[in-house]
């Protein structure tokens, strides 16, 4: 058989099918089908409207902490501050808010809260080359205290003129009745999804992830990205925190407490590799998706809620599992 | 700054049918050297490490450029290629004065790397990789996404030049040692590389990998690039370079055509047995 040069180049390795079954995500996407089949048939609370709008609105906020956690992660890196991020920029929001001042100004200052931690992390992390786990965790620490400051550790459910606005914002459902929290959930991983994809950013990241030295050495801004990546996350643990201020209608100190381990959860039952390099947007949704529809099951299965862990616990293992395996396949 | 312009004027179909000759002109009448370094010089601190080295590269040459390990090869590569500034003296490229601050600078001007690590992403496809850090893009304005058609292309073009048998869809994980080095030596193509500077290139691979990396290597010189081969490798750089210059102990102490030497009198500069020749 005659294969000329040209045709080998042009060839695809693989299908589109074969690329899909090889991927973790993929088999996550059809474990949540499954669960909630099961659940649909098993009991009579699962498939109700009221369930699945709840179910689908406590997805989002990890969600889209995690969608952030992603590009974090895609580099290699960790930001294990992010819950208290998410604490400190509603804290923020609801301070402002409650000293008279407008919405707009309340989620200003938040974002820009967000920013700057996130300018901070990242400063630390590429300009100064501190461990991207130390430097965060010591931001897990300094951002909650200081939502603890701002606030005198009490807790904030007064939001001033704009009050019922901000409700609205995170409690309403404004478009085709699906809620707010679920529309902006879609919408930031759909930007998420295009910049990872489509973008040049969205490459250097990856290339960050595979071989931080190649990246460098072929002219990628290595150092300007690592900052941004960390802004990202910090910007959507805000987000998260504003959306969350209006959904609860008030903030304590305790806001997000132990997130960052159920978003980095999420990120990587939905595919990402803590090593760097692989991560989708879709993942972290999906990831976030089964973690959700894990606990919701539990309670309505009457299981012990203290056996929440040791099933969310299993899930992380497992999806890694399947990546392991495939691995294996490959090496031999 | 667009990429795009340095690649769109020909194809590389078109670039291959255009300059087979190249190199043979090179050797048959004497062309503008396109890089001539003059009394470059480089120490830090105390420490020469390049000691008045003069030479001169031309268009579409191989040069193997040998030495043991300290000889001062790398540090004059890192001259070339940016990354360190002559303590004295000057380079020259295309009889204007060439002086480098960074890496990229030395990009712009044409001179191309491919490090002994190769410096590739696993985790992206081979069309990827020969893209990284000058991404084509399509779109207007802030709304431009990355071109991927237009990059499996070209890289399938560079490939098909190289006759490596490299897919631009792949991911270089799963790639040989051969198809390796054709990515890395791709990225040298992109722009109209006028020098390639390559560092080990046959340090790590298998004895057929080798024989791939060569012919590379004499593909680059039929588009009339100029390869300066840094290698250990006596037999690589006496089958494919056209000369062979040897540095020890910071000074250049043979600068000859492959013809007019041997593997014996290369290896006696290299350890010192012969002190110099010219």
């Amino acid at each position: 058989m005659a294969v000329t040069l040209d045709q080998t180049i042009a060839h695809k390795q693989h299908s589109f099918m074969s690329r899909l079954l090889a991927t973790q995500t993929f088999w996550v996407v059809v474990a949540v089908i499954l669960a909630c089949l099961f659940l649909s048939f098993a009991t009579d609370s699962f498939a109700t409207p009221k369930n699945l709008y709840n179910i689908t609105r406590n997805v989002t906020f990890v969600a889209i902490v995690a969608l952030g956690m992603t590009f974090v992660i895609i580099t290699g890196g960790i930001d294990l501050s992010v819950g208290s991020v998410l604490c400190l920029c509603s804290m923020i929001l609801a301070v402002t808010m409650h000293a008279g001042y407008g919405i707009e100004i309340g989620i200003a200052a938040a974002i820009a809260t967000a920013l700057i931690i996130g300018a901070f992390n990242g400063i630390l992390i590429a300009y100064l080359g501190f461990p991207p786990f130390v430097v965060t965790l010591g931001m897990l620490s300094i951002a909650r205290s200081l939502a603890m400051v701002a606030s005198n550790n009490t807790v904030v459910f007064q939001f001033g003129p704009d009050h019922d606005k901000l409700l609205a914002l995170g409690g309403g459902a404004w478009v085709f009745g699906i809620a707010n929290p679920v529309f902006y959930t879609i919408v930031l991983a759909l930007i998420t999804g295009f910049v990872l994809r489509w973008t040049k950013f969205g490459r250097h990241i990856f290339a960050i992830g595979g071989n931080e030295h190649a990246a460098t050495l072929t002219g990628v801004p290595v150092r300007q990205i690592k900052v941004a990546v960390y802004m990202i996350s910090a910007l959507a643990a805000g987000i998260a925190g504003i959306i969350q201020t209006g959904w609860l209608g008030a903030v304590t100190t305790n806001l997000g407490n132990g997130m960052e381990l159920q978003v980095i959860a999420a990120t990587v039952i939905g595919g990402a590799n803590l090593a760097g390099g692989v991560g989708t947007a879709f993942g972290a949704i999906v990831g976030a998706a089964l973690i959700e529809v894990i606990r919701n099951s539990l309670g309505l299965l009457g299981i012990n809620a203290f056996w929440q862990g040791v099933f969310i616990g299993g899930a992380i293992l497992l999806a890694v599992l399947f990546d392991r395996i495939r691995n294996f396949r490959r090496s031999d | 700054m667009d990429f795009k312009i340095a690649v769109s004027g020909r194809s590389w179909g078109e670039r291959a049918a255009a300059e087979p000759q190249a190199g043979k002109q090179g050797e048959a009448r004497r062309l503008v050297a396109v890089l001539e370094l003059t009394n470059i010089s480089k120490h830090f601190g105390a420490i020469q490490a390049v000691n008045d080295v003069s030479l001169s590269i031309e268009p579409g040459q191989v040069v193997g450029l040998m030495g043991d390990n300290g000889a001062g090869k790398s540090t004059l590569v890192k001259m070339i290629a940016g990354n360190f500034r002559p303590s004295h003296g000057t380079m020259q490229m295309d009889g204007k004065e060439l002086i480098l601050h960074k890496p990229v600078e030395a990009r712009q001007h044409g001179i191309e790397i491919v490090h002994q690590d190769l410096a590739l992403c696993n985790n992206l496809t081979a069309a990827a990789n020969v893209y990284l850090g000058r991404e084509l893009r399509r779109g207007v304005g802030p709304f431009r996404i990355l071109d991927y058609a237009a990059m499996y292309k070209r890289a399938g073009q560079i490939f098909a030049v190289l006759k490596s048998e490299t897919r631009p869809r792949d991911l270089v994980k799963q790639m040989s040692g051969g198809q390796r080095q054709a990515v890395a030596i791709a990225r040298t193509m992109l722009s109209q590389a006028k020098i390639v500077l390559m560092d080990e290139p046959t340090a790590a691979i298998s004895v057929r990998q080798v024989a791939e990396v060569l012919n590379l290597i004499r593909h680059l010189r039929d588009q009339g690039i100029a390869v300066v081969l840094i290698s250990h490798r006596m037999p690589d750089v006496f089958d494919v370079a056209d000369r062979v210059i040897v540095m020890r102990r910071g000074r250049k102490v043979a600068d000859k055509t492959i013809a007019s030497s041997s593997p014996e009198e290369v290896t006696g500069l290299i350890t010192g047995a012969i002190e110099q020749v010219s």
